[in-house]
């Protein structure tokens, strides 16, 4: 049952360690602001997600699961939350999605 | 398998520098610094598991809380002209009419 719980959290950190790792790099190459907002605001919330729960498989049932729980929840609740002000602050800000002209290729398909 | 998932954030707390110190925009440094923030939540978790400590975790939960309020701070003081100084734009002075 222990080696078990072991492996899951293991796979559940490696995963999460990739989708930081794919969060890092999304950030740096992305042309546009609005591309690299979605590609951290993905994998962060996923890979935070992943780590924890790895984590919490190594806690067992203890007061530490608990806290690594509120750690999560309060993850799930801001980082959303946090794209959304950066996202609307950024309109508001006059910064322009680059969106193709109207004649453009994908009206095209 | 601490030491790989930790490592891991590392370099994503690096890149996350890098993007920060390369962003065109402001909003480019102030969404690469949040990352960083989310990454050091999950940096002191990992590191608590390292050394067997279980009371990293309240550090790393109080570290969520401030990061998000410094976010939403940092978004205030920008998108309000510096908090209606001179250079604030005509929109914020009719919304907010200097005090003084």
């Amino acid at each position: 049952m222990n080696d078990w719980l072991d492996l899951i959290s293991w796979v559940c950190l490696l995963a999460g360690a990739f989708f930081a790792i794919s969060g890092g790099v999304g950030i740096l190459r992305f042309p546009d602001f609005f591309t690299r907002m979605h590609a951290t605001g993905v994998t962060d919330t996923l890979c935070s997600g992943l780590i924890l729960v790895g984590l919490m498989f190594q806690a067992g049932w203890s007061a530490v699961l608990l806290k690594l729980f509120l750690i999560l929840a309060f993850l799930l609740l801001t980082s959303p939350t946090a794209a959304h002000a950066i996202a609307k602050a950024a309109l508001h800000g006059k910064l322009e999605p680059v969106v193709d002209p109207p004649g453009g290729p994908s009206s095209k398909s | 398998m601490f030491i790989a998932a930790g490592l891991s954030i590392l370099v994503v707390m690096a890149l996350a520098l890098v993007r920060a110190l390369a962003g065109p925009t402001l909003y480019d440094r102030v969404l690469a610094v949040n990352m960083f923030g989310t990454k050091t939540v999950l940096f002191i978790s990992v590191l608590g598991f390292l050394t067997g400590r279980p009371d990293f975790l309240d550090i790393a939960l109080v570290y969520a809380l401030i990061n998000f309020i410094s976010l939403v701070a940092v978004l205030r003081f920008f998108e309000f002209g510096r908090f209606r100084s001179i250079t604030a734009p005509q929109s914020a002075f009719k919304e907010h009419p200097p005090d003084e």
